[in-house]
Parts: C-alpha cells; sequence; structure tokens
C-alpha cells in the first residue's frame, strides 16, 4: 500500500503538498532561530554551509557533457573552460556507464549517443588532453563501473605529473538510487556496497581532495518522485552508506567530509528552496546525533544541483530557457555548492553548443545580474518557507523511520518500497497534467504550433571510429601484463580486499573497462531487477 | 461472450533505464482495459520480437531515451517482417528528434509520440487505429 496522500486543492505544490493562502507568525508558533536555523556557517547550517556564502566564493558552474568520441568530447571542454565555466563534468555513453566495452553486442546503436565513450585509459588520456588536472575539478557520472573510471582519471593525473593527493572532482558511485530510480546497476546490492566502501576508504589514504560519492536525489526525482520523497530517500541513502562504512572500521571524521550530494532544481520554486534548506538540517542532526561526528566538516551536507530534465517540454522548446532560469534560481537560493543547467533541446537530443552556452549564461546572469548573490539565505525568516522547510523535514524524517524500521535503505529496496512510492507518484503527476489539474504551458494549455528547431546529431561513424580504437589498444598493449592484473583483480575479490589498487594495476596496462568489469561479476555475479509497475 | 482483450507489449530497447514513462504507459493501458505485458528494461531486438510473437499481442509501445532509435527500431521492423508478424502495429515514445519522425514512420512505425503526450492521446490513438480496439 501506498502511504501517498495527493491533495485534489488547486494551490498545491507540483508534489501535491497543500499550500495556505497567507503564512504569519502563527505558523512558526515557538520557533527558535538558534535551534531551527542559526547563523550561515553555523550548525544546523539551514542557512548554508558558509558564513558568507557566495560573497565568499560562486557556486562552481559545472555543466554535464560528453557525447561521441573522446576527441569529440574533449573539444567541447576546451570550449566550455573558454567561456567561463569552472568545472568539468563528464557524462559517458551507456556503454560505458553499464561497463561494457563499444564492441559488445548490446553497444550496438549506442556508441557516443549520450555521452561519450570510454573503454580504456586510451580514450581517458585524449580526453582529458591539454587539460590540466591539477586546476581543474572534474565530475563523473558514473556508477556501477565508478571505481574503474576514477582508477583511469588518476592514472591520465600521474602521467600529467600530477600526483592523486593533488587532484579533485567527484564520482558519483551511488548505487542505491540506481536500483530506487535510474537503474543502471550490475551486481548485486552487497558487492555494490562493498566496492564503493573500498572507495571511501581509499579516497580518504590516497586522493583526499576527491569527492567519492555523490549521493543523488536528482535520479529519484526525475523517476517521478514528490520533493519529500527525493529528500527522504536520499538521505536516507547516505546514512546506509555511512552505516556500511562504520561497519568496516571505517573513522566517521575521516571519510564523511567527502561524502557530496546531488539534488534536482524541479519547477516549485519555493518547495525547491524549503527542500535544500531541510536537507542541510537533517543531515547536519543525522550526522552529529546519530554518527557522533565531531569534525563540523562531517556535519556539512555540500551538494550539486541539476535543473529538472523533465520538466523541459518538447512543445515550443525555447519556453524551456525560462523554466530552467527559475529552476536555477531556486537552487542559488537554496544554497547549492555548484550548478548544470539544462539546455533548452534536450528533449530532442543532447545539447547543441548555442543551446549549451545559453544554459551557461544563464547561471551568469543569475551570479552577476540578479543581485541575489549578495546576501546569504536571503529567504531566510520567510514565514511561508520557514513553515515549509519545517514541514519537509517532518515529512522527510518521518519516512527515515519507516526505512530505519525495515531494516535500512538496502531491505526497503529489496521490498520494493521506494520503487513502488516513486512509480504511484509518477503516476499520480501524469493523471493530474491528463486532467489539466496540472497545467504544462505549450502541452495541456496554450498549445499552439512550434518549427522544428537545430539539434546535434551523432553521425555513425563515431562508432567505426571508436571500434578502431579499441582494436588497436587490444592489439598494441602487452596482452600478458592484462591477463595478470585481471587474475590479480579477480583474485582480491575473492578474498574481499580493497579492489582500489588491483583496478589501477589493469587500468594502467590499458585493460578495458568490459573486462575490468568482466573479471568482477564472474565473483559477484548480475543483479537481476524484479518487474513490476 | 466477453471480446478478446487487445494486448499491448510495452518494450523497452536500447541500454538506458528511463522506465518513468513505459511505467506510466503500461499502468494506464492496463486501466483503459488492455492486457499489458511489460518486457523490462535492456531488450535486445530480438527478444522484443519474440516477446510480442509469444505473447500474440495486437500492438508493441517502444520506449527509448538512449538515442540509438535510428539503429534498434530498423532492426524491430525488419525482424517483425521477417518472422511474418508485420500485422502487429507499432508505436513508439521517448526522446526522438522531429527530423526523425519521417525515417521512422517510412519503416513502418505507425506513430511516434514525443514527451508531453498524454497517456489519453495514447489510448484514443489505439483505440481509434488498432483494429479489434473498439471494446474501450
Amino acid at each position: 500500500m501506498s502511504s501517498l496522500s495527493f491533495e485534489q486543492d488547486k494551490f498545491t505544490t507540483i508534489s501535491g503538498k497543500k499550500i495556505k493562502e497567507l503564512y504569519t507568525p502563527a505558523d512558526l508558533d515557538g520557533f527558535d532561530y538558534s535551534k531551527e536555523l542559526g547563523f550561515p556557517g553555523e550548525y544546523p547550517f539551514t542557512r548554508g554551509i558558509h558564513p558568507s556564502m557566495y560573497r565568499g566564493r560562486l557556486w562552481t558552474m559545472r555543466q554535464f557533457s560528453g557525447f561521441g568520441t573522446a576527441e569529440d568530447t574533449n573539444s567541447r571542454y576546451k570550449y566550455l573552460l573558454a567561456h567561463g565555466q569552472t568545472g568539468l563534468s563528464v557524462a559517458f555513453h551507456l556503454p560505458t556507464l553499464m561497463g561494457i566495452d563499444s564492441d559488445h553486442p548490446l553497444a550496438e546503436g549506442e556508441i557516443g549517443k549520450c555521452g561519450v565513450a570510454i573503454d580504456s585509459l586510451a580514450d581517458m588520456e585524449i580526453l582529458f588532453d591539454g587539460i590540466p588536472l591539477d586546476k581543474i575539478s572534474t565530475s563523473m557520472t558514473i556508477n556501477p563501473p565508478a571505481a574503474v573510471l576514477w582508477a583511469m582519471y588518476i592514472a591520465v593525473a600521474e602521467k600529467q605529473g600530477v600526483s592523486p593527493e593533488i587532484i579533485s572532482g567527484t564520482i558519483q558511485n551511488d548505487i542505491l538510487k540506481e536500483y530506487i530510480a535510474q537503474k543502471t546497476f550490475v551486481f548485486p546490492p552487497e558487492p555494490s556496497m562493498k566496492l564503493i566502501v573500498d572507495t571511501f576508504e581509499y579516497g580518504s589514504r590516497e586522493v583526499p581532495r576527491w569527492n567519492t560519492i555523490s549521493i543523488s536525489g536528482y535520479h529519484i526525482r526525475e523517476a517521478g518522485s514528490t520533493a519529500v520523497q527525493e529528500l527522504a530517500f536520499t538521505l536516507r541513502d547516505g546514512i546506509e552508506y555511512v552505516e556500511w562504512a562504520v561497519r568496516r572500521g571505517l573513522d566517521i571524521d575521516e571519510f564523511v567530509p567527502r561524502l557530496s550530494f546531488f539534488f534536482n532544481a524541479h519547477n516549485d520554486f519555493f518547495e525547491e528552496i524549503a527542500k535544500f534548506r531541510a536537507a542541510r538540517k537533517i543531515w547536519a542532526e543525522v550526522m552529529k546525533e546519530r554518527f557522533n561526528a565531531r569534525d563540523p566538516r562531517s556535519w556539512w551536507l555540500r551538494f550539486h544541483t541539476q535543473t529538472s530534465g523533465v520538466s523541459l517540454m518538447a512543445q515550443q522548446p525555447y519556453n524551456n530557457v525560462v523554466r530552467v532560469a527559475l529552476q536555477a534560481m531556486s537552487a542559488v537560493l537554496g544554497g547549492t555548492q555548484s550548478l548544470h543547467t539544462n539546455s533548452l533541446d534536450e528533449t530532442y537530443a543532447l545539447p547543441s553548443e548555442e543551446a549549451v552556452t545559453i544554459a551557461l549564461r544563464t547561471q551568469q546572469i543569475i551570479a552577476h545580474e540578479s543581485g541575489v548573490i549578495n546576501s546569504a539565505d536571503p529567504l531566510g525568516g520567510s514565514y511561508f518557507v520557514e513553515a515549509l522547510t519545517a514541514q519537509m523535514e517532518k515529512e522527510a524524517k518521518d519516512y527515515i523511520k519507516k526505512i530505519d524500521d525495515m531494516g535500512g535503505m538496502v531491505k526497503a529496496i529489496e521490498l520494493g518500497f521506494p520503487q513502488k512510492e516513486i512509480a504511484d507518484s509518477a503516476y499520480w503527476y501524469q493523471k493530474a497534467v491528463d486532467r489539466k489539474e496540472k497545467i504544462i504551458v505549450g502541452v495541456n494549455a496554450f498549445e499552439m504550433e512550434h518549427s522544428p528547431i537545430p539539434t546535434l546529431k551523432i553521425e555513425e561513424k563515431v562508432a567505426r571510429q571508436q571500434l578502431e580504437r579499441l582494436k588497436e589498444v587490444k592489439q598494441t598493449r602487452n596482452n600478458t601484463e592484462v591477463k595478470a592484473t585481471l587474475l590479480d583483480l579477480k583474485k582480491a575479490a575473492e578474498d574481499d580486499k580493497n579492489l582500489m589498487p588491483f583496478i589501477l594495476n589493469c587500468v594502467r596496462v590499458y585493460a578495458t573497462l568490459g573486462e575490468i568489469m568482466g573479471a568482477l561479476k564472474e565473483v559477484y555475479g548480475e543483479y537481476k531487477e524484479p518487474i513490476t509497475y | 461472450m466477453a471480446e478478446k482483450k487487445l494486448r499491448v507489449l510495452v518494450a523497452k530497447p536500447g541500454l538506458d533505464g528511463h522506465d518513468r514513462g513505459a511505467k506510466v504507459i503500461c499502468r494506464s493501458l492496463r486501466d483503459a482495459g488492455y492486457e499489458v505485458i511489460y518486457t523490462g528494461l535492456r531488450r535486445t531486438p530480438e527478444e522484443i520480437v519474440s516477446a510480442a510473437i509469444q505473447e500474440d499481442v495486437d500492438v508493441i509501445g517502444l520506449s527509448i531515451l538512449s538515442g540509438a532509435h535510428n539503429v534498434l527500431f530498423p532492426k524491430i521492423m525488419g525482424l517483425l517482417k521477417d518472422r511474418q508478424a508485420g500485422d502487429i502495429t507499432v508505436i513508439a515514445g521517448g526522446i526522438i528528434p522531429d527530423k526523425d519522425i519521417p525515417s521512422l514512420e517510412k519503416i513502418g512505425i505507425a506513430k511516434v509520440f514525443l514527451p508531453g503526450s498524454s497517456t489519453e492521446d495514447i489510448v484514443t490513438w489505439i483505440g481509434k487505429n488498432v483494429k479489434g480496439a473498439s471494446s474501450k
């Protein structure tokens, strides 16, 4: 049975939450400033993790980007950096995301389509050619094979003469939300969690400036959850990772400061701002009270935000620029550390260079023209925003408690609980749109004809080029070394050792992603999802 | 005598895991009185065509958001023809650029639904265009 209830009232948020006509001091009865909010940079960080927020430093403008071959994406990165982008974010093509090589039968038709094709260190070297890894931070959206791609990045840095201690960036590495929402999974939950804890352990020792996970609500929301579900499931995922790492014997204050979060910025402006603020407060409390973390940096919820992909519409696509601007504004008012703004053409294809430039300019206009950066948490103290923040907090905590009672998130996933909650919300929302209870401009109201817009096309020759390079790599490397390192890796997996050093040895001799993941599949098996709808 | 319910296979070719749309459509078609079979994620053209024939469906709904439609759809349509199942109505949805639609229609995809289509549009379209769909 679903635990959801959606209000039929006209004045509800996009998540079906009823909003009052007016909020007054009566809505904040017993509100204690120092307990609920604190100053920015102070516990419980509701108002932000830094005292001066964007005065000290703007958020990182980080456009998620990748398509075609490593050469294609390398030139897009150089273009974005030249136009004022301040960090890189790699989108891999689906075969890489699934841990298979471009010559796997399932890769047919997918090569270079929704991201860049990376099969081995040879591709990674081209991807970052001419980009100084000691100066630029890089986020990589990669999950089951995260350890492998991270190892490739470390190896490229080594080749540039940059020590692992200096490089900075993020691997998404969040498998729980894959089972829940995005469905890019390879291994079953247990070994997947083990691999993730390996990266925490290795990172805190060897790559101290790297965020070894980006605990993601983004995909949960895109799959149809409400704002509260996004908040609750993401934080409960975070708790799950911390519990598994503590069980390994890791010291809380050594690895928790390297955990980062990733949220969605959807259409409902105030609901989103309340969500970001509540997230910081709940996480600070959980870390301090539940896990007894002592280092204040362990209490900080640092997060990246991306505007909502599903909110973009194919109809009258230029309207998407406005949607993105409003969503991005909510992320900034919510105190995000980095931001990706979607491009107007993403309901059709990967973004064109022109569309991605407008998306980046949107962030720059918010940063430099709107004036919202002048004061930290400018909406703090609004009766409405504070009441909504408190309500989000309470409802999220109820969900967290429910999942605790089930025995944790891995158990809840096995029971299908978050999956079912999200499917119910998605269905409710679609029906509300179909009945025109929720209006989408240009789709179920204010409709008109529009002409097609120019879109990026990935040529099929990309596949040929990629397959040729993969073949060449396999012919020119030392195959004896490859076999030996893969065998060592398999043995280490069987012996339950930390796999990071073994994976690094494999990538250095140009073992491919598919070969490395293949060796691990032999030990761990593969996850089969129960089919439900 | 009860009329035979129309049977629909909702299929996910391609490697992407975006199943929100496919699942919402499964539920909507079921609520509209159709028999719905959902393949689950990452099915090859061979698996989809075999499932369609085995389940004796009247309609296949393909959902893809990975960008591989121009390669995978022609394969599916070719296999259906090879196996004398060309009478099955095939519709599609997902992230598909306008300019790809004419070539997809040419190979026999009866209708492409873009993002923003209502579930009602899809149910109504099937009702009007698929033989034996008059029951609902």
